[in-house]
């Protein structure tokens, strides 16, 4: 039995969110009469963070506790229209439209303020902690529970914000097919070291070592759940995962989890990441898409790594151990 | 269909239940007591999301029959700590951002929960043996192997202490 071991990169340039028909997401945002903030939305937590993300981007814009955030997700009959969460797009596209609503939201809330206070709105800060007070002097201040319930009770105004972010329709130029279909791009690069056993075909990876550029971090902790994620689903999809092994036959799919393979806890590679924030223009704070990538440069990297270990390019996935042997015995032929 | 009457304990309360035979104790908990604590996933034995712990084992309730529980002490996720209180496995997993979408965490957190219990001082191979069973689709497992050696290792302080 030999093991023979190989290292492989590959980069990827991974745009946010995408472009058919235009790409709206939309925001709504009203205060209670309490002083807590609801986001309507019609975009989707599946376990990506977003509800996370937003409440922080919401509360950061109107300068309250992220505690005082409820991000309602509830219906999309009822709800602002959202194009969806795919393509990257849930933290940049919802995210830009939040903060247009909570920044007509903030202008209303300081509106009342200022007149409980006596004092001119432009004078007035908040300290992110539940209060609004006179710039340079604290104590001339007011609980933003206190703003709400003046608002609803006493001057008859809703402290509420309306937020869209558009990325418009772009139609590729007949000549060259240029076109601009997403907004910005994020970066990644991942090397990956595998060992190929050339008697089984089979793969383990050792390490996958991966850095992504994703404009600014908003919740660095969640940005690092989707890279170790990420980069497991890509070991998943380079080695183990399909619904069709022999496509275009149909025979030996996978029904159930018994049959349908992925990689278990004892399969995992050491992981090392790094992230570099490199703000984007038109971020929310920054931020860009780092979703779907964090699947993506992990499946070359790994196949070039085969390459290296053994010498055979396999260019369909997943790459099997199977489709291994069949290679190492081409070379041999 | 016939109903037979099951005696056992839940989250350490005594519960008495008519059962239809052949029903599973996953539907039991979920379809007639409400506790959706414990998941369902396959239906079939092979994701672990259904995993409870009876008599200090790790079972997949998805292939227990309700009726065979009878005497048994069954512990969901729901018994592992006060309403209102974490355990430390699920502050753990909660500090050390282990869940993504949670499907897969009570299931994780239960069987974590019978490896404490009998090991309180796994190694990490030990950790990744007991949650072999349970499929997760988000996390990469790292964070969660993480969460179970840092809560092993909390547990383990204050039994230090008294010592
Ligand atoms: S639901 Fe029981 S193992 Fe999947
Ligand atoms: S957190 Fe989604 S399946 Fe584990």
């Amino acid at each position: 039995m030999t093991r023979k071991r190989g290292r492989g990169m590959a980069a990827v340039n991974y745009p946010t969110g995408m472009n058919l028909g235009g790409d709206p997401s939309q925001a709504l945002i009203h205060a209670t009469t309490t002083g807590s903030f609801v986001v309507t939305l019609s975009s989707v937590d599946l376990g990506q963070g977003l509800k996370t993300v937003m409440a922080q981007i919401c509360a950061e814009t109107l300068g309250v506790p992220t505690d005082n955030i409820i991000i309602d997700t509830a219906d999309t009959d009822t709800g602002p229209h959202c194009m969806g969460t795919f393509a990257s797009r849930g933290t940049h596209r919802i995210g830009n439209a939040i903060i247009m609503a909570a920044k007509e939201a903030r202008a209303v809330m300081l509106e009342v303020a200022a007149e409980e206070l006596e004092v001119d709105s432009n004078d007035l800060t908040t300290d992110g902690a539940g209060t609004i007070h006179v710039k340079g002097s604290p104590q001339k201040s007011i609980s933003i529970f206190n703003v709400a319930l003046a608002a609803h009770f006493k001057h008859g105004k809703s402290i509420s914000g309306r937020g869209i972010f558009l990325q418009p329709r772009s139609y590729p130029e007949p000549e060259t097919g240029k076109m601009t279909p997403a907004t910005c791009y994020a970066h990644a690069c991942t090397v990956a070291e595998v060992e190929v056993d050339t008697e089984t075909g089979e793969v383990a990876v050792l390490s996958l070592k991966s850095a992504y550029e994703v404009g600014r971090a908003l919740n660095p902790r969640m940005v690092e759940q989707q890279i170790i994620g990420g980069a497991w689903m890509g070991i998943s999809h380079a080695l183990y995962e399909t619904t069709e092994p022999y496509y275009p036959d149909r025979a030996h799919g996978p029904v159930d989890f018994n049959q349908y393979l992925m990689p278990g806890p004892g399969d995992l590679p050491e992981f090392a990441n790094v992230v570099i924030e490199r703000p984007a223009a038109d971020g929310p704070f920054g931020a860009k898409g780092v979703g779907e990538m964090t699947a993506n440069s992990p499946i070359p990297a790994i196949a070039n790594a085969i390459f290296d270990a053994v010498g055979v390019r396999v260019d369909s996935l997943p790459i099997t151990p199977e489709k291994v042997l069949r290679g190492i015995r081409a070379l041999n032929a | 269909m016939t109903k037979v009457a099951v005696e056992f304990t839940l989250n350490t309360r005594e519960q008495n239940e008519f059962v239809e035979t052949g029903s599973t104790l996953l539907s039991a908990l979920r379809d007639r007591l409400g506790l959706y604590g414990t998941k369902a996933g396959c239906h079939q034995g092979t994701c672990g999301a259904c995993t409870v712990i009876i008599d200090g084992e790790p079972h997949l309730s998805c292939l227990t029959l309700a009726e065979r529980c009878r005497g048994k002490d069954v512990t969901t996720l729901e018994g592992l700590a006060p309403a209102g209180a974490l355990h430390p496995l699920q502050q753990a997993f909660m500090d050390g951002f282990a869940a993504q979408c949670g499907f897969c965490t009570p299931g994780m957190i239960l069987a974590a929960k019978c490896l404490l219990d009998r090991n309180p001082d796994p190694t990490r191979d030990e950790v990744v043996d007991a949650i072999s069973g349970n499929i997760c689709r988000c996390t990469g497992y790292e964070p969660i192997i993480a969460a179970i050696l840092t809560a092993a290792q909390g547990l383990r302080k204050p039994a230090r202490k008294r010592a």
